[in-house]
């Protein structure tokens, strides 16, 4: 996917007014000109998403019940229903579950005062230059009262919050490196320091926002045009990107013609099944020794750092994004592939349940419940389905993914087979993965598509929920590990 | 395990000495165990595999269990137990899901001996059967526990818990059959070992994962749990339903649970999160810890008793990596550095006083409480404990009432009430506010109020001099300490009363007779006749210093020119404090303050200076003329700091808002939010919601602005079906009605909506009242006669 200003699309300033503000490709210029000169909103794509055809996604007005008073309940509490939601609403058990916790790290009670939230929001979306991201909640931070001078950048952020870019910077793309003394520097910095509650509570914003970013991504979001409105309308500060550059990537007229074939991959379900089968199968005769279960582990986690992403010339993000965020060149680094050993992390020796649980329920009261319910929502969602077929047992499947994700950011599970991996995730699919997670903002709609291609699309955003929720507990892991050093 | 059955021969006569001791280990222990006979003990964890026995003076190592180049993850140990019938035999869960039993019987340097490896996931617990020597019950992370007969290569049975992750197993230690099994979900389960296929009984323990049980070793019935949700629970089994019998509520997660030997009530728990404390409680007194064994620094991972009948010996294991033995005596008792004794203030000067009932009753014949009049002792008693040496559990808990009339609070409900704190210019509040005062007879506050009203006021607009001067002609310069009150304006100085206040919240009013009597402490120093001519005079207790300061620079000018007379001297200097643009206040004074000073209030201003200034002595320092009002700021603080101290928060805040930016600088911003806070306090519970949210309102500190924004949520019922609204307030989610509709417009009302009380009908605020304003029946058509006001 590619940053905000992209390169290849000519971009042409064309100055408003007082401001520079404003800047306008010339593809949306051409729009707005066959308007009588009129400037009128365009939807980007078609539909909530880029890579799911309008059409299969849910219309509003046509849900069930259930995800109905779920939409309106979003609506209510924000004042929109954004595409995130509306293509959640394939999996409405775990919308419900994601929007309630939303609504409460940035609406209830808690430490942080609101335009913190978003602007934390906006720090941590800028990591990945989600734009769309960053522009939802431009919005929202103004609209709470936050002061527009933050969003020329970190710099004019008070002093709390740049403090606040380290973590940031660390936890989305090498969250391993994370210490205590990155703690005890937050916590202790004078007057600026942070209490442990707010730590807390930032900490789960920017976990969330790095993996909703992860999302937004790998579902190609479009940007919303509102209704009424539309985006000039906004204050001049949000405007600042063309509209088509927010949609990230692909640019407009993206009509993949379905070139990919499928003729090809028929039977790829099946192939999956039958090994799904087979291990389960065969699980218990063929018992690997435990040096082979470690060196699996390592493989796989080598092998997921050759997993290349797309194009992997380092590509220094647009200006526009990335004053809120410093050191832009700063990405994701293997987990080992420089030769600094980092130990693996233990899963049995600090688990969510036991321990990250507890430290986040302490200092943040509810949250705690809320994400505890949110990991075990998305981790045990099954509809017993793959793609046509009816009555899988699709637990094997969805842990190999969990597990492969964590696998990355280098937290192992002594009890899993990492061979496991290897025979159900295919490379397509793994590079899917990868991107996903290690740098979002790389997603092509052809990665979107060249992987499980008889899935249907409910399935993948299925496969994104994973892997967005997988994420954001890799991520809290390590920084409630990190507190919980300090604290000792 | 020190809760084994009781076959085992029982303490032999002296086995067991020992002190608190420990060792450091090379890694984190995750769990450890004690043989029968309590001279060894085994320590297990990630890379930690090794026996140790216990010497009189030391651990010492015996055994590396872990051996080989490049162990395994079955070296990787979740939990470990050793065999209580079989002095040989070890079990212990691995995280990769291996149950491992190992014989150290075995010559080899490897003991292992069998290796099950049925289950998918982590095991985390294992538990030998307390009588069975071949008997071994697992539970797993996959939600399956599975018994192991040790003479078998695998599982005899496996039972499934059908819901989560099992976090532990636990043998019952009488019934030969029964074991308990904790769930990650909340939910306890008993099984019988003979039928796998389903539990015989299953309720929910815990909010959140059960991580611990364990049975009572005596009593039949027991098992106590400790789950995610801080709590440890004691549960009668006996009965149809698992009946809850006691609780107690630690302060982070309890990991594991134990009951202490040879004491019925006594159980030891330590926690998996933040808290590195062991702690022994009596589950009937679940508020604080029986005892504290403090010596870990990071969690407490395993705790066992020594020996399964001695109550003296702990030992326990930690990530830390040390493995400690914690002799019972040297435990510390939370209970003797808890104060035993409360004391509480109810909302109208009640009092109650809690305190141990040795305490009172030794001293039960003492006069009554000085401010009260009735005395209504409660006592409770709880039950000595036979058993243990707890300390005594039994207090007396005795309420004072209060007078009803010396001590009432009405005063601070009024002040409250009918102080003024914005909207109108400064001198118009601090005069508003004076006037409350002294209408209240708080002549104290009153005065401060004028006192503020002359320091920091625009002294450009301040009241003309001629309103001054009918008020302080007289006053001629030796005899500054008695003022003539001659030349009052004759209806005002009659209210003479000279009040004392103690400076206490509530004042103990001593209204003295009118007339020429002063009782105050600085009148022997006044060397002329006091009052001889005034007839109202008004005498501070606590002579204040802002009043010294303020009229000892009104002296000095008198002695430099003694020809003037006081006012316009005062109305001189204001003049030149106006002179000075340094003075900060005058940026805040952007209106015009108001002349007009009614004689009532001006009497007063005048008084007090004269009044204090009897009181200083004339050789003080000369001030220059030139005084910025925040020449003040230190004078006033400590008054305000003084009202705080002295129990009147509500003049410290009223101050605070009134001054605003005059003053706000001078005082730090924790001792403002402390008094907004204590205030704030008081006004809720006198049930003042409007002061109180007035005061927040005003209030300049971010943290209690913010007040206001927290719990701000109505909840509103439809008003079609009648049912609660989820989370919209303007459309149901059942009825699929918009509730809220304007009765004028007929849209939907989003935002204020207005109704009448008696027809409930209503809508737009605006629609409303324009509505009304033409017609007095109600819009909807009811017929009823709504009124607006």
């Amino acid at each position: 996917m590619r940053h905000a200003v992209a390169p290849t699309q000519n971009v042409e300033n064309t100055s408003f007014a007082v401001t520079n503000l404003l800047k306008i490709c010339t593809h949306c210029e051409r729009l707005s000109k066959k308007d009588l000169g009129v400037r009128i909103p365009r939807p980007l794509g078609n539909g909530p998403s880029r890579f799911i055809p309008e059409k299969e996604i849910l219309q509003v007005s046509k849900v069930d019940t259930r995800t109905q008073s779920i939409f309106e309940d979003a609506f209510a509490a924000l004042g929109r229903l954004d595409n995130i939601s509306l293509v959640m609403g394939f999996h409405p058990q775990y919308l419900e579950s994601f929007l309630r916790t939303q609504h409460y790290l940035l609406q209830m009670d808690g430490p942080l005062p609101l335009h913190y939230r978003h602007y934390i929001g906006i720090m941590a979306a800028a990591r990945h230059q989600c734009s769309y991201l960053v522009n939802l909640h431009v919005n929202d931070f103004l609209q709470v009262g936050g002061d527009p001078k933050w969003l020329n950048g970190l710099d004019e952020a008070p002093q709390k919050l740049q403090q606040l870019g380290e973590l940031n910077k660390i936890l989305a793309h090498r969250p391993w490196l994370l210490t205590k003394e990155h703690m005890e520097h937050l916590l202790k910095a004078e007057e600026n320091s942070w209490s442990l509650a707010e730590l807390i509570h930032a900490v789960v914003l920017l976990t969330h926002y790095h993996s909703l970013a992860s999302f937004t991504f790998g579902c190609g979001i479009t940007p919303e045009i509102h209704s009424d409105g539309g985006h000039t309308f906004r204050p001049p500060s949000l405007s600042q990107y063309c509209v088509c550059d927010i949609a990230n990537g692909n640019g407009h007229a993206n009509h993949h013609d379905n070139l990919l074939s499928d003729h090809d991959m028929c039977g790829e379900v099946e192939v999956l099944m039958e090994r799904m089968k087979q291990l389960q199968e065969c699980r218990d005769d063929e018992e690997a020794s435990q040096e082979e279960m470690a060196t699996r582990f390592e493989r796989e986690k080598t092998e997921s750092m050759l997993v290349v992403t797309a194009e992997d010339e380092e590509c220094v993000p647009s200006r526009d994004i990335s004053r809120h965020f410093e050191d832009p060149s700063y990405g994701y680094k293997d987990f080992s592939r420089r030769g600094e050993h980092v130990p693996t992390f233990r899963a049995q020796d600090y688990s969510w349940e036991d321990h990250g649980f507890s430290l986040v329920n302490r200092l943040y009261p509810d949250v705690g419940q809320m994400l505890d319910e949110k990991f075990q929502m998305a981790y045990n969602l099954t509809y017993n389905t793959m793609a046509t077929h009816k009555d899988v047992d699709t637990s094997m499947l969805r842990r190999a993914i969990w597990n492969y994700i964590h696998c990355m950011f280098g937290i192992r599970y002594d009890d899993y087979d990492y061979g496991e991996i290897n025979q159900l995730l295919d490379r397509s699919f793994k590079i899917y993965i990868k991107t996903m997670v290690c740098s979002p903002e790389k997603t092509t709609k052809r990665m979107y598509e060249s992987f499980w291609r008889q899935f249907q699309h409910s399935e993948k955003v299925h496969v994104n929920l994973l892997l967005m929720e997988a994420r954001m507990q890799a991520e809290l892991l390590y920084a409630l590990r990190a507190i919980t050093r300090y604290m000792t | 395990m020190e809760k084994m059955s009781r076959v085992t021969t029982a303490l032999s006569s002296n086995t067991i000495s020992g002190r608190t001791m420990f060792c450091h280990l090379d890694a984190p222990a995750n769990a450890i165990s004690v043989c029968r006979d309590a001279t060894q003990v085994v320590v297990a964890g990630r890379n930690i595999f090794k026996i140790y026995s216990l010497e009189e003076e030391q651990f010492v190592e015996k055994l590396n269990l872990r051996v080989g180049r490049k162990p395994s993850l079955n070296f990787s140990c979740a939990d470990v137990m050793w065999h209580q019938m079989e002095e040989n035999l070890l079990a212990t869960a691995a995280t990769n899901g291996a149950v491992v039993t190992w014989n150290l019987g075995k010559p080899s340097r490897n003991k292992q001996d069998q290796l099950f490896t049925e289950h998918k996931r982590t095991v985390n617990k294992v538990c030998f059967h307390p009588t069975e020597v071949y008997m071994l019950l697992s539970g797993s992370q996959d939600g399956f526990m599975k018994c192991f007969d040790l003479r078998k290569k695998e599982s005899v049975s496996t039972f499934s818990g059908q819901s989560e992750s099992v976090r532990d197993v636990q043998f019952s230690m009488k019934d030969y059959f029964t074991f308990a099994a904790s769930f990650e979900n909340g939910n306890v389960q008993l099984w019988d070992i003979r039928r796998p296929d389903r539990y015989e009984r299953m309720f929910t323990a815990h909010t959140g994962p059960v991580f611990c049980c364990d049975w009572h070793p005596d009593d039949r019935g027991w098992l106590a749990t400790g789950g995610r949700d801080k709590m440890v629970k004691v549960w009668d089994m006996t009965t149809n339903r698992a009946k809850e019998i006691y609780c107690v509520q630690t302060i982070a997660s309890v990991a594991r649970v134990k009951w202490r030997p040879e004491r019925k009530f006594h159980l030891a728990t330590c926690s998996m999160m933040v808290d590195h404390n062991i702690y022994v409680w009596d589950i009937r007194r679940p508020f604080i810890p029986f005892a504290t064994f403090e010596e870990h620094k990071d969690v407490t991972t395993g705790i066992v008793w020594r020996h399964q009948h001695d109550p003296d010996f702990l030992l326990s294991g930690s990530k830390d990596s040390t493995l400690y033995q914690h002799m019972f005596k040297d435990a510390t008792r939370p209970v003797d550095k808890a104060n035993p004794e409360g004391l509480c203030f109810g909302l109208l000067g009640d009092l109650a006083f809690a305190a141990k009932e040795s305490l009172i009753s030794s001293d039960a014949n003492r006069k009554p409480y000085p401010g009260g009049d009735r005395r209504y002792p409660i006592f409770f008693f709880k039950k000595p404990d036979q058993t243990e040496q707890f300390a005594h559990v039994s207090s007396a808990l005795s309420v004072f009432e209060t007078d009803l009339d010396s001590n009432r609070m009405d005063w601070f409900v009024k002040t409250a009430q009918l102080y003024l704190l914005s909207g109108k210019p400064f001198a118009e509040l601090c005069d508003h506010n004076a006037k409350v005062a002294q209408e209240l007879k708080r002549p104290q506050v009153s005065t401060t109020w004028t006192m503020l009203r002359i320091m920091f006021s625009d002294p450009a607009n301040l009241p003309a001099p001629g309103l001054n001067h009918n008020l302080i002609k007289p006053g001629t310069l030796p005899l500054m300490s008695s003022f003539s009150m001659k030349e009052m304006g004759s209806g005002i100085g009659t209210e003479s009363r000279l009040e004392r206040s103690k400076g206490d919240s509530r004042q103990d009013n001593s209204h003295l007779e009118p007339g020429n009597s002063h009782i105050s402490n600085n009148n022997e120093e006044n060397e002329e006749t006091e009052g001889s001519e005034g007839q109202a005079e008004y005498m501070f207790g606590d002579a204040e210093l802002d009043d010294d300061d303020l009229y000892s620079m009104e002296h000095d000018n008198q002695t430099e020119e003694p020809e003037y007379t006081l006012p316009q001297e005062a109305f001189q200097l204001r003049h030149e404090i106006m002179d000075n643009p340094s003075a900060p206040e005058h940026l805040q004074q952007d209106k015009a303050d108001s002349p007009h000073v009614s004689g009532n209030e001006a009497e007063v201003t005048c008084l007090t200076p004269i009044e204090s200034f009897s009181l200083i002595s004339i050789s003080q320092p000369l001030f220059s003329p030139h005084l910025p009002a925040s020449f003040f700021c230190p004078i006033v603080r400590e008054m305000l700091s003084y009202y705080a101290e002295q129990g009147d928060v509500q003049m410290a805040v009223s101050v605070l808002i009134v001054l605003g930016d005059r003053i706000r600088k001078a005082i730090d911003d924790l001792t403002q939010e402390h008094w907004y806070m204590s205030y704030i306090d008081l006004l809720q519970r006198f049930e003042l919601w409007n002061v109180s949210n007035e005061v927040i309102k005003l209030s300049t500190c971010s943290a209690i602005t913010c007040l206001n924004q927290t719990s701000t949520t109505l909840h509103i019922n439809c008003s079609n079906c009648k049912r609660p609204m989820s989370n919209k307030g303007w459309i149901c989610d059942r009825c699929h009605q918009c509730a809220s509709v304007c009765a004028v417009c007929h849209h939907v009302v989003k935002g204020l909506f207005v109704w009448c009380q008696g027809c409930s009908h209503g809508g737009h605020l605006e629609h409303m009242m324009n509505w009304l304003k033409s017609s007095a029946h109600c819009p909807a058509g009811c017929g009823h006669l709504c009124e607006y006001t």
